[in-house]
């Protein structure tokens, strides 16, 4: 599996995952410029968190029209791994590559701390073989609340795509665990083909020993498998 | 054409005996553009012209300093591996009182570019805030203001906020204090210096375009905030961290070329002050074409494209005939830039408007070490020192019960959690904060590609430094250096922001010579030099002068984070605590005494430096053993408090007992230094004792960590986790 992470202007989570694919995972990733035309024959393609041209319109709004997203999009059309972390959720879901919106916090502060979630189901390569148990990873976001139409929704749920949900250490889905008001605690989602995902929270901020926390990297692991 | 006269000069800020050096210097009365280069240049934010002489005194070198004190934009010290750190705190006071937002922004947008200006990467961002009474709606408000400005900046520029320190006193009411630090990591050798060198060279401008906002900003910084300071709103400079984060990448990439001669960011006094001072530097001249210089909006005047304070702006020197292997990156980056100038060997500085000669100065004439003037300053003793003499620890009666002086404490601004402002910041960006699992006194922040450790804290309890400057700056290093050791790190250099009051005031400049002394003392017995920094005078309002706040910055290095880190956390039932260090009978300038009994003048803490550099190389001993579990100083709130802060870190109680020859609100709340808490496990109780008696160091059993209740000579106080509630929520409910 050979790993490509984009860098957007703005991008700022980008040096994180390729260190994290290639130190804490081991395995070979390559940096893509936003003007490339050409993935470089990677396998699973990364939108890296940040803030994107300055995320001054609406978040991943213009990220979306950068030269490379024509790539990305016919990569996930063709049946391309594709996942976005934090801001590059935010872009897949501008790029409707994802369902969905992120919206602002209903707290409409930043906030950056540890989270737990839960695995949703395990019909993804993500989530497959997760342990159905709280994983702590931290968020650090101001627009990560999660919002669809009802129908949408409904579909979410029925196909399986929900990911993670917010929830406490013990792993209960409650209201005190949502940290930023997303529908249905929602912290990720994939699409109806389950080769693109998204979540808000940073597995690759929880991926090294020395920073006291591997369930970023358990989650992560599912990719090699 | 304005015509100049003193009465001009005066109101730029120059005062008549500066004009007259200005006229003598020149040879002629300066027009208003040359008038406004000097009225920048000779403000105390650029000149240092009422510091200086004290600054000088501060110790400076060291086998680690690279760049020392002044040398460049920021100091830079040897942590081995081939690599450096360069790292400076800078006040942006005066901008956030009048707009918190873009004035917090752009005081952290600046100090990153004094570290990325010498070629080193950003690491980790902290910051050090003062602010008014919490009840008052205006602190509220500037307390939102400020850290969402810090947070939106910071965060979109993508360095982790790692450390800082908040504080709440009413002298701080109209006057807050923004003290912004940045510290980044650069190869030794491929750092790049201030300096317009080569004649012939090309001088560029890259960033963003130049707009009219910040023109006289760094002369606002220096004279005191009036209701009429609101109508300075112009000199606020507006932050874009999205064109800082591009500057950044640019920059660094720029500079791999091996083309770039100089490099200075703008900050205060914009072109002016980069294009001045990189060329005294190089003790040569530059012609510069300010048509040239991109600009927002037409019809700019000279003088203002001169002194813009635009954010996110660079002077770069670069080779002659190479520019096009750095412009060719600026392209990719699809950065603006423009070629405005050229380096010379006149010595003089000469700024064209459409090939019209518009301002010719000496460069050597605007600097400090050059014709800036130098000043020394009138003292007296403050007046309120009586006060301070009079006071009598017998007027403070013991409470009986200790519990409601604890609950106040944790709920005191200045004490309880800082979460609701910290967690507006991105504290993990760069997957590089050590602490975010596992809490200690300083921020540590791990250095890919070694086993090496970063730690980081700013530290100053302002009140120490009112009752007494010397000795309260003396605990300000103390502190910080404390709070580095008992994260496992060896303190190796200090940067100071020196924020006081109106330096005419013959009182300010007593407390500002004192905490100078004070920090010289300090700094020598811990051998931290002191690699450069910021002063920041004239905080004082109609209100009278903030307290005397001398922010210590300071680096301090872990070899082997796999082996050497302290955490705060209490761990298990059933280890010993114990309080190390000499436990003196004191009270002075506490929380419980200025808070709790409502006294405003008391001495300041016990200090005792010798003893201080002993307790601190006492517990860097212990590190690579497991003689400790947990480390964490004694400070602000005193005993009760530091023990507090580590229970709610392990989420278990404990059992304390203080000694019946002490006051038992001396013992629970004095924060005189030299002192922490640790524990110990039990199996390892006796060679932790024989250890401290190898040391020499007192060490007083005052405990053990036990169960889920906090329980203290006999009383129970409360719950952890009702305790850590109280804590925790104290500031949201202010701010809610």
């Amino acid at each position: 599996m050979k790993f490509g992470v984009i860098t957007f202007p703005g991008s700022n989570c980008d040096q994180d995952l390729l260190y994290c694919i290639r130190e804490n995972l081991g395995m070979e990733a390559v940096s893509l410029w936003h003007k490339d035309t050409d993935l470089q024959g990677c396998d699973f393609i990364f939108l890296p968190g940040g803030f994107s041209y300055g995320d001054y319109l609406r978040s991943g709004a213009i990220a979306r029209f950068s030269p490379i997203m024509n790539e990305v999009v016919r990569h996930a059309e063709r049946g391309g791994y594709v996942m976005g972390i934090c801001n590059g959720f935010q872009i897949l879901t501008e790029a409707g590559l994802l369902p969905g919106a992120l919206i602002r916090n209903v707290s409409t502060r930043f906030m950056c701390t540890n989270v737990h979630i839960i695995p949703q189901t395990q019909s993804t390569r993500l989530t497959a073989n997760l342990e159905s148990r709280a994983y702590k990873v931290p968020i650090a976001h101001a627009e990560g609340n999660f919002y669809c139409a009802q129908d949408d929704l409904k579909a979410l749920n029925d196909n399986e795509q929900i990911i993670f949900r917010y929830c406490d250490e013990n792993g209960n889905i409650t209201p005190e665990s949502n940290p930023n008001g997303s529908l249905e605690n929602i912290a990720g989602v994939t699409n109806k083909n389950k080769n693109v995902f998204g979540m808000m929270p940073h597995p690759e901020r929880a991926a090294d020993n020395l920073l006291g926390n591997l369930d970023g990297k358990f989650i992560l692991e599912n990719l090699l498998a | 054409m304005i015509t100049v006269t003193a009465e001009t000069a005066k109101q730029l800020g120059l005062s008549e005996s500066e004009f007259s050096k200005i006229c003598e210097i020149l040879g002629r009365v300066p027009n208003f553009t040359e008038l406004s280069i000097y009225s920048v240049m000779w403000s105390e934010h650029c000149s240092y012209k009422n510091s200086i002489l004290q600054l000088k005194t501060l110790p400076k070198t060291g086998s680690r300093v690279l760049k020392g004190a002044g040398e460049e934009n920021a100091g830079l010290m040897d942590i081995g591996d081939g690599l450096a750190v360069a790292f400076k705190i800078e006040s942006h006071n005066h901008p956030s009182a009048i707009e918190p937002y873009q004035g917090a922004a752009t005081g952290v947008g600046g100090i990153h570019r004094d570290i990325f200006s010498m070629g080193a990467r950003p690491v980790a961002a902290l910051n050090s805030l003062r602010f008014g009474n919490p009840d008052l709606p205006k602190t509220r408000h500037l307390l939102k203001g400020i850290v969402k400005g810090i947070g939106d900046y910071g965060n979109a520029f993508g360095v982790p906020t790692v450390g800082g320190e908040v504080y709440f006193d009413d002298c701080y009411n109209t006057n807050p204090l923004v003290n912004a630090m940045s510290v980044g990591i650069v190869p030794v050798g491929k750092t790049v210096s201030a300096i317009a060198a080569g004649v012939g060279n090309p001088v560029f401008i890259m960033g963003s375009a130049t707009g009219t906002d910040g023109i006289h900003g760094a002369t606002f910084a220096s004279e005191d905030i009036s209701e009429a300071s609101e109508d300075k709103l112009p000199s606020v400079q507006v932050g874009d961290p999205f064109t800082e984060k591009i500057l950044l990448e640019a920059t660094l990439e720029a500079i791999e070329t091996g083309v770039v001669v100089g490099l200075q960011d703008m900050g205060a006094a914009g072109i002016t002050c980069s294009t001045s001072e990189t060329a005294a530097k190089a003790e040569l001249g530059m012609d510069v074409w300010l048509d040239k210089v991109p600009v927002r909006q037409k019809n700019m005047e000279d003088w203002q494209i001169l002194l813009s304070e635009s954010q996110e702006r660079m002077l770069f020197i670069l080779e002659k005939g190479k520019e096009e292997a750095v412009t060719k990156i600026w392209d990719k980056w699809e950065i603006p830039y423009a070629e405005i100038g050229v380096v010379t060997d006149s010595q003089m500085l000469r700024y064209y408007m459409d090939d019209k000669l518009v301002a010719e100065v000496p460069a050597e004439s605007l600097v400090l070490g050059g014709g800036a003037p130098v000043y020394v300053r009138e003292q007296k003793e403050p007046a309120y020192f009586e006060k301070i003499r009079k006071f009598q620890s017998k007027s403070i009666s013991v409470p009986a019960k200790q519990q409601p002086v604890i609950e106040f404490l944790l709920q005191v601004p200045a004490i309880a959690s800082k979460k609701w402002i910290y967690q507006q910041y991105d504290s993990m960006v760069g997957t590089d904060n050590n602490t975010t699992n596992a809490q200690s006194d300083a921020g540590v922040v791990r250095i890919k590609g070694t086993k090496k450790g970063l730690v980081v804290t700013t530290d100053c309890n302002s009140r120490y430094v009112y009752s007494n400057p010397e000795t309260g700056c003396a605990l300000a290093v103390a502190e910080a250096a404390r709070n580095i050791v008992c994260a496992g790190g060896v303190p190796i250099g200090v940067t100071n922001c020196l924020n006081f009051g109106n330096p005419h005031n013959p009182e300010v400049y007593y407390q500002f010579a004192g905490a100078i002394r004070g920090m010289k003392l300090a700094c020598e017995m811990f051998d931290t030099p002191v690699t450069g920094g910021n002063v920041s005078l004239y905080n004082q309002s109609e209100d009278g002068p903030v307290f005397p706040t001398p922010t210590i910055g300071m680096v301090g290095l872990i070899e082997d984070i796999t082996t050497d880190r302290f955490t705060m956390a209490l761990q298990q039932a059933g280890d010993f605590i114990y309080l190390i260090g000499k436990n003196v009978e004191d009270f002075g300038s506490s929380e419980y005494l200025y808070s709790y009994c409502k006294v405003k003048h008391s001495p300041a803490p016990y200090l005792n430096l010798t003893e201080e550099k002993a307790l601190q190389e006492c517990i860097l001993g212990m590190r690579g053993t497991k003689l400790v579990k947990s480390v964490h100083d004694v400070s602000d709130g005193g005993l009760i408090i530091s023990l507090l802060e580590s229970a709610f870190a392990g989420n278990v109680g404990f059992d304390l007992h203080t000694s019946p020859d002490m006051r038992v609100d001396m013992a629970l709340y004095g924060e005189g230094g030299g002192r922490a808490i640790v524990s110990v496990d039990a199996s390892l109780n006796s060679e932790f004792q024989l250890y401290m008696q190898t040391c020499k160091m007192p060490f007083t059993p005052i405990g053990r960590v036990n169960g889920e209740n906090v329980i203290v000579n006999g009383e129970l106080i409360g719950t952890v986790g009702y305790l850590k509630s109280l804590y925790d929520n104290a500031l949201a409910n202010i701010m809610s």
